[in-house]
């Protein structure tokens, strides 16, 4: 089958930021806001998003012609978990600070509905190469809207920002002092909130 | 008794499920916009967590813990409480058809419900006893069903209210959960 790298592409692309995960879709909201309170974390559970959905997305794509119908949500809901029992073993063994720190939101990963609803939507309809494209594409905006909501978190409740130990600046007065609220529940609500509040009036989104 | 006590009042208002935890948000940003909607699901995920928390603490007790297949908890608990929830909207079809249409949509969404889950792995974690388990769920449920109950109240009203056009719908509600979720840290004083 030959690949065109046009559809690839725009496969890819459109996760970014058109069908944005988090900001757009509003999918995947618990693991988003439970895990974003630092950097090192938001990129830990993209990892493991990332080993999830690829898997998840190339497995259903390759098997979606001998998938009946009516079992395909059973059939994709096993796909998934197993795939998330690998990815909590990898981790526990390998990183058991980041599967101490991720807690009972690395095996809830199973209920994330950007997996399920990607393998729905997507995979079971498409061949390999763009199911591929479109997991990549998905995750790379999963990640960003991690990123960009951790980073307000962890700058203003700790007041230094620190990925993986280095240290990368340190606020003036908040150093010292940090908006601790912005590491707890409420803050996350608060930053997601206001982000979305400004995408969409900027345009980025649409408003309802 | 005591203990239950604790756990009861822990899993409702300390580490409530949707403002501390964060499990649950589907629903609670999906159905809160009508009150009726609100407690018909609080209802729904209050019952299905207790039945969950009932079989999955017996299966890991009697299947997973002897025979040393615990890592399997991932794959088997989303299995029962898949099953669980089709059983459960079979059976109430056929006992009582007028319930079965106020839980409507929302008994099969909870099959992917994180907070049905997660109830079940913080069973597991905090090792409670069966009745210790079925009272977290309660507590969870309950605390759960508040926490709608309470939003889709202000959401209901908020709908007359002349909000910024950029802030109407998601955003806004996210701004009611942080008052919430700081009303919330007062109950931290009570254990």
């Amino acid at each position: 089958m030959r690949v065109k790298m046009g559809k690839f592409g725009k496969e890819f692309a459109k996760g970014i930021i058109i069908s944005n995960p988090v900001f757009i879709l509003a999918l995947g909201l618990c693991p988003a806001l439970a895990v974003s309170t630092s950097i090192d974390n938001a990129l830990g559970m993209t990892l493991a998003v990332l080993i999830v959905l690829l898997g998840s997305n190339i497995i259903i794509a390759a098997i979606r012609k001998i998938v009946p119908n009516i079992m395909r949500i059973p059939i994709f809901i096993v796909i998934i978990a197993t795939l998330v029992t690998v990815v909590t073993l990898i981790f526990h063994a390998n990183f058991p600070d980041l599967y101490e720190a991720l807690g009972i939101y690395l095996p809830l990963v199973v209920v994330n509905c950007i997996i399920l609803a990607r393998a729905e939507a997507f995979a079971s309809k498409n061949p390999i190469v763009y199911s591929v494209a479109d997991a990549l594409g998905i995750t790379v905006g999963f990640m960003l809207a991690l990123l960009i909501i951790s980073f307000f978190r962890q700058m203003l409740g700790t007041g230094n920002l620190s990925v993986f130990g280095v240290n990368l600046f340190t606020l003036p007065i908040l150093g010292e002092h940090p908006m601790v609220m912005f590491i707890l529940p409420p803050g996350a609500f608060l930053v997601i909130g206001l982000l979305l509040a400004l995408f969409r009036r900027t345009g980025v989104m649409k408003s309802e | 008794m005591n203990e239950l006590i604790t756990i009861f009042i822990s899993m409702a208002l300390i580490n409530n499920f949707i403002l501390v935890r964060y499990l649950g948000l589907c629903p609670f940003f999906g159905v809160s916009k009508n009150v009726g909607s609100a407690v018909s699901m609080g209802i729904a995920v209050t019952f299905v967590m207790s039945i969950a928390s009932l079989a999955t603490w017996l299966i890991n007790h009697y299947i997973l813990i002897p025979f040393d297949m615990e890592y399997m908890y991932i794959i088997i608990y989303i299995l029962v409480i898949a099953s669980l929830v089709q059983i459960i909207e079979l059976f109430i079809k056929r006992t009582n058809l007028a319930l079965y249409f106020s839980f409507g949509i929302y008994l099969p969404l909870i099959t992917t419900n994180c907070a049905v889950l997660g109830i079940t792995f913080i069973n597991m974690i905090e090792n409670y006893s069966l009745l210790g388990s079925i009272v977290s769920a309660l507590g969870a449920g309950l605390g759960f069903t508040l926490v709608l109950f309470i939003m889709s109240n202000i959401r209901e009203r908020l709908e007359l209210a002349d909000s910024p056009k950029s802030m109407r719908g998601l955003p806004i509600a996210f701004l009611i959960a942080v008052l919430l979720g700081l009303a919330f840290f007062g109950f931290g004083g009570m254990i």
